[in-house]
């Protein structure tokens, strides 16, 4: 399998020889959803085309190093992955049509690279996030597989950011792989009319992802590679679909929650709330850009949630100070947000900013109007603010019952020590 | 009777028609997959296998201890089977028929390529004397 593209163009460019690990390693990523789209393409069976692109990749990143990057990394990993699913077309062969592989001067395992479908280069990577997000999946299969087919990643990774063994994500992408061949959804940019709902779809999966990496259920508070990797996909997305304002909404959101990582955790890893953190650790750079995404997505008209939380996002960061924080901006921005989407998340933000702007007794007004809602009721996001407005307003027996209540309740380890943390400190004052 | 078309690759290496046109092999791959499909639809095909390329062959030959000794690769190789088919026709002439069919497969910029394609007849049973 191996002779004829190291003989072919195994001759490796002196430039490319010096290459770091690195930068081998984001050559792959970034070519991984281009090749598998080609392949796709031509195969016509994208489960197929997926595993055999993961091993094209894999043999890539074993051999690239020692062996130098070929002239076209990009035909070569087409190539290698173009056998493996010839390969798999042979075992299945019974099930096949005779013709499919012909008698011909070009070798058998090169006719799928070098023959049958239109290889104009172009990047497929926007119908394979497309695909890979589709509805017919459930979020958790879609980000699985975004992450592998889109992304690059070993299913090895995506076990680690997930934090569940290696074999339970294997099986997960390939159950998500069956339903989606299953499904019989053609491997084509959605139709015009569908193009809305399946570009929120993707969205979704991709925020998801982002705070998947973000917020984290597992004792680590940051799994900073499932943001980063959400992060470099909407930054993909944003460069095939540059009109759109959501994609530029969600880029910004992302930029501009992200500028805030180093300031969110202390040197031992606990968390650091906002009006706690050292504004002078934010990401300018990233601020910037957020904030000059988010008012260019405004400026077009139509403004849609990923904006408006971008836009909360951005107000909160250009803050020089916690106490300068323009709250009533971001109390009239949850209000719009709320007009919506029925999300009791942000109905909880705005409870917050009402406190801010009207003071403690508002907020946990409105609480109390949240607490009948059956799908917060139980969540300890609202024990957690309640707590904190309870504190605030005084009542310090009442806020540290609530904080103990919410670290009972949450699953991610950093949060639930800060909420322990809270409440011993009331004890010690009290 | 059947017939064995053999069809060698031509010498200039394995890999001289990647250096092709997208196109020609585009061409020359519809070309024989129409081939493929009127031989099916005529029902005079029997078997037709494509081959790896030469670069991935080996020469094996038992040792004294009878296990395989292999050697290979045979870049000096004037040329390779690159595939074959059998076909069951009614007389030589059909298998000649096809295999000059399979000679005229286009080339670079479409132009017949008139390979070379050996026919070999396929034996049948061995008559019944010589078995007994």
């Amino acid at each position: 399998m191996s002779a004829p593209e190291s003989r072919a163009e195994g001759s490796a460019q002196g430039s490319a020889q010096g290459s770091a690990q690195g930068s081998i390693e984001g050559l792959l990523r970034e070519l991984a959803p281009q090749v598998l789209g080609a392949v796709t393409r031509r195969s016509g069976d994208f489960a197929a085309a997926e595993d055999a692109v993961q091993q094209a990749l894999i043999a890539a990143a074993e051999r690239w190093p020692s062996d130098g990057v070929p002239e076209d990394p990009r035909a070569w990993l087409v190539r290698v992955a173009s056998r493996r699913v010839i390969d798999h077309v042979r075992a299945e062969a019974a099930r096949r049509r005779r013709e499919e592989l012909v008698v011909s001067l070009v070798p058998a395992e090169d006719q799928l690279a070098l023959a049958a479908g239109e290889d104009d280069g172009s990047d497929d990577s926007l119908v394979l996030l497309f695909l890979c997000c589709h509805p017919v999946l459930s979020p958790a299969s879609a980000i699985a597989l975004t992450l592998r087919a889109v992304g690059g990643l070993t299913t090895a990774e995506i076990a680690r950011g997930f934090l569940v063994p290696e074999a339970t994500m294997a099986q997960r992408i390939s159950r998500a792989k069956q339903s989606i061949k299953a499904s019989g959804v053609p491997f084509e940019l959605p139709a015009a009319a569908h193009w809305g709902e399946r570009l929120v779809a993707v969205l979704h999966v991709l925020y998801l992802m982002f705070n998947e990496g973000y917020t984290s259920s597992g004792p680590a508070l940051m799994r900073v590679d499932l943001s980063e990797e959400a992060l470099r996909l909407v930054r993909m997305l944003h460069r095939l679909v540059p009109d759109d304002g959501e994609v530029m909404g969600l880029l910004a959101l992302m930029r501009l929650t992200d500028a805030r990582r180093e300031a969110r955790t202390g040197p031992a890893g606990e968390l650091i709330p906002l009006d706690e953190q050292d504004r002078g650790r934010w990401d300018r750079a990233a601020i910037d850009e957020g904030v000059a995404l988010v008012t260019a997505a405004l400026s077009r008209g139509s403004v849609g949630a990923y904006q408006l939380q971008a836009a909360i996002a951005a107000v909160h960061d250009e803050a020089p100070s916690a106490e300068a924080t323009d709250w009533p901006q971001i109390l009239a921005l949850y209000g719009l947000l709320l007009q919506r989407s029925d999300n009791p998340m942000v109905a909880l933000n705005q409870a917050i900013a009402t406190a801010m702007v009207r003071g403690p007794a508002a907020g946990l007004d409105r609480l109390d109007a949240l607490a009948r809602d059956a799908r917060l009721a139980e969540h300890h996001r609202l024990d957690a603010v309640r707590g904190h407005l309870l504190e605030r307003a005084g009542d310090r027996e009442a806020a540290q019952r609530h904080y103990r209540r919410a670290a009972e309740r949450t699953t991610s380890v950093p949060e639930r020590d800060y909420l322990r943390m809270k409440a011993a400190r009331l004890d010690g004052e009290r | 009777m059947k017939y064995m078309l053999m069809m060698n690759t031509p010498g200039g290496g394995p890999y001289q028609i990647a250096r092709w046109p997208q196109q020609d092999i585009q061409a020359h791959i519809a070309f024989m997959k129409d081939l493929a499909k009127a031989l099916q639809a005529s029902g005079e095909l029997v078997a037709a296998e494509g081959l790896a390329g030469p670069d991935q062959a080996k020469r094996v030959r038992a040792g004294s201890d009878g296990k395989p000794i292999t050697d290979g690769v045979f870049p000096e190789a004037k040329e390779f089977l690159a595939g074959y088919w059998i076909v069951d026709v009614d007389r030589p002439e059909r298998a000649y028929e096809i295999a000059a069919r399979a000679s005229a497969a286009p080339g670079p910029g479409g132009k017949p390529l008139n390979l070379a394609i050996e026919v070999r007849e396929v034996m049948s049973a061995p008559p019944r004397d010589l078995l007994e």
